[in-house]
């Protein structure tokens, strides 16, 4: 689960971390009322948006006095923000965050994350801060230095003093940068983070750290014991199909073709979208129905499918395993009826009684094409949208 | 002989009186697994499908010397079950669940360093050697005894894959699911490493998917240590990044985890990656005549 960088900066100063003043505002008069509370210019004004890139997209600004801040909120409060991120339909941009402009004598960068291969966290600092991590972690490497954190002792002081003592500080800035490593890991390990990143973190010209950008990702798996996340979560960063599958337990990702797939499990959905574009075409969305599909699950992914007005075609592709292909395609003739399909629709079906299955399928009097294998549903289903 | 579950498992089930638990008990059974006991805790005394349901795993090992867990309980309870299973000397561990928190995870694979136990999964479809033994909740019948290993991080590509391999008459000695999460227990790497011990083993298909870099690091293993032939397929090379694709491992953060680097890795190994899912099988037939 993704939050804003405002979220973010609440639950660092919940942790004692040091971030510029500011706040969040809703509209032009908020922009301006937050700056009037900050005190004397400049001011930096930021999109709020699930999208890294925004000062590249035009989504960050400076303003030297409170006309400024009404003048710049207005042109970025209601724009479509298009950064790398952000796929090709961007973001439009809803609330801003209005904080003090700092005079900035270094930036660094600090990040935690799960490293997946030693299995535990990993403390990362660099005095690039500012830049892309990855870019930095391929071009100059020794720039970045880590720490492993074993689980049963966790975050040791030490390693705090290794990391600290890696970055161009100025002496007195050494005991503040360790209360921010040290606090970063406690909210990471309390909050069940998958990324908490600090990037800039600045050492201003009056001699502060402050952590100038933040972003935090919280584990979805570990959603269950934090209920109060779950205020954090802002729906109009979300397909409003994707929170509709959500609500039904459908793992559905909006993508940005016009072929609708439905697929049970998650490693085959994947399969089917990359098949697809072998032979041409565009998947429309990922849709996992999960393994024990049946014609309720069906019906409800071809709604959620069909809600999407790009959709020209839609390909199904199950294999039956425990549940049987003579359950599945009861399912999916149930589920046809139920549902006004007016596409054209490709089922491939595979696995336990595919004879019987496929037999009930063209005797059900549906209007559709079965197709014997994956490769041949993907072929016709990418010829059928390229006609069209 | 197969690789970590046989004829000698004696299967316990954790969370064998819940829905899935009795449900696929029921389907182990039929397929002539030996599940040996089932653990609930606080419903020792009752039975399902005739197997006896203890309050622990201790007590499950004791009376019934169960060498073999197999997980169904719900997330926020199975790092502890992991965890029991491995105290009470459990050698093959088998997570079903989906959904473990990922510190979870740490935490137990820092419990099992010490322990003799292997772990597979979480979130995974188990482990089956075809004819002897299943241990998970895939569909049995689509599985002939054979020579071809199966390693794959999801689930129905791998029923997809394997029927291919048993219409070609090829079979497999033993089929394992390791999970679609960030932090599992057994690798690519580990289970090559059971599979170039196992004598009825002759060639391996891996099945990889976006995320993490477990496909690079098994690319690098098998170009030193594996001699058997390899054939691999990699799901999500449309995947987009920074999107959790159905399992929580598969997703791409930043430019690292993607399918065309994971396919430019094994490529550079020297080991066969197929572009389409629906020749895997002819690919493992062609590679093992050679």
């Amino acid at each position: 689960m993704k939050i804003h960088e405002y979220q973010a900066k609440t639950l660092l100063t919940k942790y004692g971390i040091p971030v510029p003043k500011g706040n969040v505002a809703f509209s032009v008069e908020g922009a301006a009322q937050v700056s009037r509370e900050i005190g004397p210019p400049p001011y930096i004004i930021k999109a709020q948006i699930h999208a890294g890139g925004r000062g590249k997209g035009g989504g960050v600004k400076k303003a030297q006095g409170i006309n400024e801040v009404e003048k710049v909120s207005k042109a970025i409060l209601g724009m479509t923000l298009l950064t790398h991120q952000t796929g090709p339909e961007g973001k439009k941009v809803r609330k801003v965050l209005v904080e003090e402009g700092l005079e900035i004598d270094k930036e660094f960068y600090i990040s935690i994350i799960i490293d997946r291969a030693k299995a535990c966290p990993v403390i990362m600092v660099s005095p690039a801060g500012g830049m892309d991590i990855e870019e930095v972690a391929e071009k100059t490497p020794h720039l970045i230095k880590r720490e492993w954190i074993d689980p049963e002792v966790g975050f040791q002081p030490f390693q705090g003093r290794n990391l600290i003592y890696s970055l161009p500080l100025s002496a007195p800035m050494i005991k503040p940068g360790l209360t921010i490593l040290n606090q970063s890991y406690k909210l990471f390990e309390n909050y069940d983070c998958s990324l908490l990143e600090i990037n800039p973190l600045v050492a201003t010209k009056d001699g502060r750290l402050v952590a100038l950008d933040a972003k935090i990702t919280f584990d979805d798996n570990a959603l269950f014991r934090h209920k109060e996340l779950h205020e954090l979560l802002d729906p109009d960063e979300q397909d409003p199909l994707e929170l509709e599958a959500n609500r039904h337990n459908l793992n559905y990702i909006r993508l940005n073709g016009n072929i609708g797939v439905m697929v049970n499990g998650a490693g085959l959905a994947m399969a089917t979208m990359d098949i697809i574009k072998l032979y041409g075409g565009e998947p429309a969305n990922f849709l996992d129905v999960g393994g024990g599909a049946n014609a309720e699950t069906i019906a409800r992914g071809f709604q959620i499918i069909l809600s999407d007005d790009r959709v020209q075609a839609i390909l199904i592709n199950t294999f039956g395993g425990i549940l049987r292909c003579d359950v599945l395609a009861e399912g999916l003739i149930e589920a046809a009826h139920k549902v006004n399909i007016k596409v054209p629709l490709i089922i491939r079906l595979e696995g336990t009684n595919v004879e019987k299955g496929r037999e009930m399928l063209s005797q059900s009097g549906l209007d559709f094409l079965v197709a014997q294998t994956m490769g041949e549903a993907a072929q016709k289903i990418s010829q059928l949208v390229m006609k069209t | 002989m197969s690789i970590l579950v046989g004829k000698d498992s004696r299967i316990l089930v954790h969370g064998i009186t819940g829905r899935e638990g009795s449900f696929h008990t029921q389907q182990m059974l039929s397929y002539g697994t030996n599940v040996v006991a089932g653990m609930t805790p606080g419903k020792a005394g009752q039975t399902v499908e005739g197997v006896p349901v203890y309050h622990t795993v201790q007590d499950a090992v004791r009376e019934q010397q169960a060498n073999c867990s197999i997980i169904f309980v719900p997330p926020a309870s199975a790092a502890d079950s992991i965890m029991e299973a491995a105290a009470a000397g459990i050698e093959v561990i088998v997570c079903i669940t989906e959904g473990i928190p990922t510190l979870d995870m740490v935490r137990v694979k820092h419990y099992l360093k010490d322990k003799s136990s292997v772990l597979i999964g979480p979130n995974c479809p188990g482990i089956i050697s075809p004819g002897t033994c299943k241990v998970g909740i895939m569909p049995g019948y689509i599985f002939q005894p054979g020579s071809v290993g199966v390693i794959s991080r999801s689930g129905t590509l791998t029923y997809e894959v394997v029927d291919q391999i048993s219409k070609l008459g090829l079979g497999q000695s033993t089929c394992i699911g390791i999970g679609g999460d960030p932090i599992i227990g057994l690798s690519f790497i580990d289970l090559l490493s059971y599979f170039a011990q196992d004598e009825q083993t002759q060639g391996v298909v891996l099945i990889g998917e976006i995320g993490g870099t477990a496909e690079e690091e098994a690319a690098r293993f098998i170009q030193g240590h594996f001699s058997k032939p390899v054939v691999t397929f990699i799901a999500g090379q449309t995947a987009p990044p920074g999107r959790r694709m159905g399992h929580a491992g598969a997703i791409i953060s930043g430019k690292s985890g993607t399918a065309q680097e994971k396919m430019a890795s094994l490529q550079a190994a020297g080991i066969r990656v197929v572009m389409d899912l629906t020749k895997v099988g002819e690919a493992v037939a062609e590679v093992m005549k050679n």
